[in-house]
């Protein structure tokens, strides 16, 4: 028999293929893309950020079409979006609650980066671009809590945006200018709103599309950490890769079933979560005479919040200044040529300078950067010949259990006053997070690995 | 593309062009840029407010708005300066030598024009969170037994004795500013407006 007429359908993708990559980019990014077969439960979040990112972005358009960016009409703006728009209160609850879990399912997705070394070559690029997507979120987050003019709505941006004004000469203008006034007022509300709801998002947007081009040329990492690029069948497709769709897509979509179940439990039950999600402050109107008597960012900037407050005066004297010098000494000892020992000794000069003659109020910020900035560094910093944990020794599992820890500790504490215990807690907790990256170097290359298998082990 | 060499001349106009283009980009942005800044509503906004004092007791605050921000006028109690001298020992700054953070005629041991009235921009000078009165000494305050009155920042810690002097060993780098002020009557002070030199 002659072959059959083509189908209506066959005939509408030839048609636009002829015209549009339709099928090859269908096949080179789902359904002949190989991803490795022992992907487990941490593999969950990836597509999962990716779903939240959906939710925020269409909760947010429908929040826009009651929400007034105006001092005096914002706070009763949103009560009205409660109150009296139908399914307004459901609407607002899913971005609030979907914020949080933003949050949450993106650490938990860089966490799995740090287990797996997802961060580790040929995928350098690939986690740099996820942390400046981390970035860009605090961002989106800080300018979208802003918008309910509530009184932790102001006086968290009033405290977040002071943190450019204790910046040494172009702090004060620069803060000036994000505001667009004096103080948080009308103006900083308004350009808060246009940022949080067209500009960051569609850099958000970019960034993501550009984090999944990466991931796609790179391929994905997996739990054995071993690059299944390197042994392929015959047709050049990896052995241990099975195609994302339908294997992954079906797989993600039990995730996303129980994470939407998760997530309409809280928007139903708990929106407020207890205070976390929501806090109780922000149930004020703003009142610029009146700070809340414990102010706080919400539970996703803590730990950042921490180290900020964790540096005081003694800290920088007496801790920071010791760290300084050993980690100078350390890395001129270790490097090899001269020009290292060189470059070292005056990036250590340069903060031992800095410590005796800038306050140490801006060292708290800077040490908030370094702890975010620090990220972007973690692949070069890596030494170890194994990428997962899975085949790390001692040190490197002792190393990011205490990272864990600190990071946990340091979020609470952020939610408690800075007095008594607490500083002293926080600010050993603001060490341990700092040393995990700065010693990094040192006891990656001195830890004992085990072989990684040939193939990707799984049941 | 060809397999000719490079054109020297055409490369050059090209460089010549990008170069005049990343300059035109910079100038178009510049407005954009500057349209961020506060607006001159916002410049104009910092009048003078006038407040009376006739009805503010000994040991009471009054809380006022200039500028957006909040100014406190405390009318301070004899035991209330006593102390002024008695805590100076735990001070950052106690001769308020930083010039920055009031006005010359508040440059003395109350930092004030009068002795007992204290006038006060409520924010603390580490990230701008208006810290709390707390006034009465000892422990109903709930900083301890030991404590002369005077305000605690609940944000970051940071301690300021009844002048709006910082202690010591706090995040707080500075005192509390003393905004320009100035008496019309006896009763009436002029907030925003420099007090003349005349005795």
């Amino acid at each position: 028999m002659a072959a059959a007429k083509p189908t209506a359908w066959r005939r509408l993708i030839d048609w636009i293929d002829a015209r549009y990559p339709l099928t090859s980019t269908w096949e080179q990014h789902v359904s002949k893309y190989y991803a490795p077969k022992n992907f487990n439960f941490w593999y969950y979040f990836g597509s999962l950020a990716l779903l939240v990112l959906v939710v925020q972005l269409v909760t947010g358009i429908f929040l826009t079409m009651h929400y007034k960016p105006d001092v005096n009409l914002a706070f009763a703006s949103v009560e009205y979006i409660m109150r009296d728009v139908e399914w307004g209160w459901l609407i607002r609850y899913m971005h609030s609650t979907g914020a949080s879990l933003f949050f949450v399912v993106v650490y938990l997705h860089m966490f799995r980066g740090l287990m797996y070394g997802s961060y580790r070559g040929p995928r350098e690029l690939l986690w740099i671009i996820g942390v400046v997507i981390f970035v860009a979120l605090m961002a989106e987050a800080f300018m979208g809590y802003l918008l309910p003019w509530g009184n932790m709505s102001y006086w968290g941006a009033q405290v977040i945006i002071s943190l450019f004004d204790a910046l040494p000469v172009i702090g004060p203008g620069l803060a000036e200018w994000i505001r667009g006034d004096f103080v948080v007022s009308d103006a900083t509300l308004n350009r808060f709103f246009a940022l949080h709801v067209i500009a960051v998002p569609l850099v958000l947007v970019l960034l993501v599309f550009i984090h999944i081009v990466a991931l796609h040329k790179v391929g994905s990492n997996n739990p054995d950490g071993i690059e299944i690029k390197a042994k392929k069948n015959a047709k050049g497709i990896p052995l241990d890769g099975i195609p994302f769709h339908p294997y992954y897509t079906v797989k993600d979509l039990v995730g996303a079933t129980v994470f939407l179940i998760i997530g309409a439990a809280i928007v139903f039950f708990a929106p407020e979560m207890g205070g976390w999600f929501l806090e109780h402050d922000n149930f004020v109107p703003a009142n610029i005479l009146q700070t809340p008597t414990e102010i706080k960012p919400l539970w996703y900037f803590t730990p950042f919040y921490s180290i900020l407050r964790a540096t005081t005066e003694q800290m920088v004297a007496w801790v920071l200044t010791p760290l300084v010098v050993f980690m100078t000494l350390l890395t001129v000892f270790s490097v090899r040529t001269g020009r290292s020992r060189l470059i070292a000794l005056v990036i250590g000069m340069l903060f031992l300078v800095g410590f005796a003659t800038i306050e140490a109020k801006v060292w708290g910020v800077v040490l908030m950067g370094l702890s975010i900035g620090l990220l972007f560094l973690l692949p070069w910093l890596d030494r170890a010949p194994v990428k997962s944990v899975r085949y790390r020794g001692w040190m490197f599992k002792t190393a990011l259990t205490l990272f864990a820890i600190a990071f946990v500790l340091l979020g609470y504490l952020g939610t408690q006053p800075a007095s008594g215990i607490n500083v002293i807690l926080a600010q050993l907790g603001a060490v341990v997070y700092f040393l995990f990256f700065l010693l990094m170097p040192w006891y990656t290359t001195f830890d004992k690995t085990r072989p990684v298998p040939e193939r990707v082990t799984w049941k | 593309m060809s397999d000719e060499a490079m054109n020297p001349q055409r490369r050059r106009l090209l460089m010549l062009t990008t170069g005049l283009g990343v300059v035109g980009a910079a100038f178009a942005a510049t407005p954009f840029v500057k349209s961020m800044l506060p607006s001159a509503r916002a410049r104009a906004a910092g009048a003078p407010v006038e407040v009376d004092i006739s009805r503010l007791e000994p040991g009471q605050l009054l809380t006022v708005e200039w500028r957006g921000k909040p100014v406190w006028i405390l009318r301070r109690t004899p035991e209330m300066l006593q102390t002024l001298s008695a805590v100076e020992p735990m001070l950052a700054d106690p001769k308020s030598a930083v010039a920055d953070q009031q006005p010359k005629y508040a440059q003395n041991p109350t930092r004030s024009i009068k002795p007992e009235i204290l006038v006060l921009v409520g924010l603390c000078t580490h990230l701008g969170c208006s810290p709390d009165k707390r006034l009465e000494p000892g422990a109903a305050s709930g900083l301890g037994a030991d404590w002369p009155g005077g305000f605690f920042c609940p944000c970051h810690g940071s301690k300021f004795d009844l002048a709006g002097r910082v202690y010591r060993n706090v995040p707080a780098p500075t005192n509390m500013v003393v905004p320009p002020h100035a008496y019309i009557s006896d009763t009436r002070i002029l907030i925003g407006e420099d007090q003349k030199e005349t005795a």
